[in-house]
């Protein structure tokens, strides 16, 4: 196979026990697969468990039935292989742009000399020359975030999950850091599983996007972005199709909520 | 230590409330017909000053108070520093040890100081003890209480980067206590002024405590005033201390979240 399965998730429930003893259901039977360089993106309603897919694939909790596999080995655990980004910068406070850009480097012990040498390039990249020596309350909220950025992509990793890592910055800034992350997905040929509530930001830098129902999440839709330019989203925004997805999407959205109704 | 643009006019703001505050202690309980011997005035707390200098030996008093100050605050920060990270980081350890530290917590730790007078005899080392036990319960709690509060994506951030127990610790937890810890130790600071003065008024010939104790066996309330100016002063010099250790470990934070008090 030409294209190898970097993530996978395979017929994946997850329930929890709420506060009140009640088992809720946050995910049921969700199965999908993100080939190599693929950038797929999921939306739904709030609460329909898309950050806990997230953080499933990143091995920080496990599924309760069902599996996910990374590079075709099943996650038990935190691997080296994904690396996550919230909406928070999660920042540390006292360390400098570039200590935290290196912090997971550091985590897993790589040489400090050689990982300086890989924060400062990926601070270059991300417009941030000049910055790593300053802490991160000095800096704006589009700046840490790409700084959040450099220090998720720093550890090198195989596939990246995104959870609305724009939603807070205002509508500038996130068009200037979607065309970054964009460019850098598409170079580095990284597999990226994108969560979002914003329909246009999905269709701009997705090969795919999947729709979930409101709780128990499910994927009730798949539809595939055949539009060109995925690295560079400002040509893409120009595209006349972009409005068809997004009113596709946004109908589609309204039939996963009353299915459930 | 004010930025300079106020310094000017907080200065004379300072002084003149210093000056109006002296003018008031002066003339007006002399004015009302206070005795001098109930109120003593400034004037008079000054020359009493000045003979407990000569006849009292008031600086080798003031040093053994501040010497068990120290070894007191610094002995019983140590200790809740290590007990609160330890509790911290194993609920555990807290379920089981709860009963005794809270019983140890709720009873007046000054309560103490007979007891160990006794055990100890009229040396230093009853008031160090008061004083050790006095400012554990502050520093443990805030330690305990900011290593259980950090933010929950902060440790999933440091384990998706395959952080171990120690390694999540060391680089995210333990810096991330140090705002509440010192918020502890500036009330330790005074606490342990209040601890050793305890210590010394109950036994031995020694320290502040004992002054307070003989000043007002012979009825000599400028005696007493001269004396709880000094404990005063002690614990200014111990605080301010505290404020200027907390200024170069936090250096990080923004400048106003600084403060004096």
């Amino acid at each position: 196979m030409a294209n190898p399965i970097r993530i996978e998730y395979r017929n994946v429930t997850k329930r929890f026990v709420s506060g009140t003893g009640t088992n809720i259901t946050a995910v049921e039977e969700v199965s999908l697969a993100i080939a190599d360089g693929e950038v797929v993106s999921l939306i739904g309603p709030s609460g329909c468990g898309k950050s806990t897919l997230l953080n499933m694939g990143s091995g920080l909790y496990a599924p309760t039935d069902g599996d996910v596999l990374v590079d075709g080995v099943r996650v038990s655990g935190p691997n080296r292989h994904v690396a996550f980004m919230l909406q928070k910068d999660l920042l540390l406070p006292w360390r400098t742009i570039r200590q935290n850009v290196e912090l997971g480097a550091e985590i897993q012990g790589i040489d400090a000399s050689e990982r300086r040498r890989q924060a400062l390039a990926l601070l270059e990249r991300f417009h941030l020359r000049g910055f790593e020596d300053h802490y991160p309350h000095q800096l704006s909220g589009g700046m840490r975030q790409r700084a959040a950025l450099a220090r998720t992509l720093a550890i090198e990793p195989l596939v990246l999950l995104l959870d609305e890592p724009f939603s807070a910055l205002d509508a500038q800034t996130k068009m200037v850091l979607q065309a970054d992350l964009a460019r850098t997905l598409a170079t580095e040929r990284k597999t990226t599983l994108f969560i979002t509530h914003d329909l246009t930001e999905g269709v701009v830098l997705s090969d795919r996007v999947l729709v979930m129902s409101r709780r128990p999440g499910r994927i009730v839709e798949e539809i595939q972005i055949d539009l060109p330019d995925r690295a560079d989203t400002f040509a893409r925004r120009q595209h006349p199709r972009i409005i068809e997805y997004t009113r596709e999407l946004t109908n589609l959205l309204d039939i996963g909520h009353q299915a459930l109704q | 230590m004010n930025t300079p643009a106020l310094g000017r006019g907080v200065v004379m703001a300072s002084v003149g409330l210093l000056m109006a505050f002296l003018a008031i202690w002066q003339w007006v309980p002399a004015m009302l017909n206070v005795p001098s011997f109930i109120l003593p005035p400034p004037t008079k707390v000054w020359s009493e000053t000045v003979r407990m200098l000569g006849t009292e030996k008031l600086l080798l008093h003031t040093g053994i108070t501040t010497l068990e100050v120290v070894v007191g605050f610094v002995l019983g920060s140590l200790l809740g520093l290590v007990v609160g990270c330890i509790l911290g980081v194993s609920p555990k350890t807290e379920l089981v040890l709860s009963p005794y530290i809270l019983a140890l917590q709720i009873a007046p730790k000054v309560a103490f100081a007979p007891l160990f007078v006794m055990w100890l005899g009229y040396t230093v080392y009853p008031k160090i003890l008061v004083a050790i036990l006095i400012v554990f319960f502050p520093v443990m709690v805030n330690m305990l209480t900011a290593i259980r509060t950090v933010d929950p994506d902060l440790v999933n951030l440091a384990r998706s980067f395959s952080a171990s127990r120690w390694q999540i610790f060391r680089m995210v937890e333990y810096p991330m206590s140090m705002a509440p810890l010192f918020s502890g130790l500036r009330i330790a600071a005074t606490l342990a002024v209040i601890g050793v003065v305890v210590g010394e008024m109950v036994g031995g010939n020694k320290g502040l405590g004992y002054l307070l104790v003989f000043g007002e066996g012979q009825g000599n309330t400028a005696m007493v005033f001269v004396t709880i100016i000094m404990l005063t002063l002690i614990g200014i010099a111990a605080y301010w201390l505290v404020v200027w250790a907390e200024r170069r470990v936090l250096h990080y934070l923004p400048r106003a979240q600084h403060t004096m008090v």
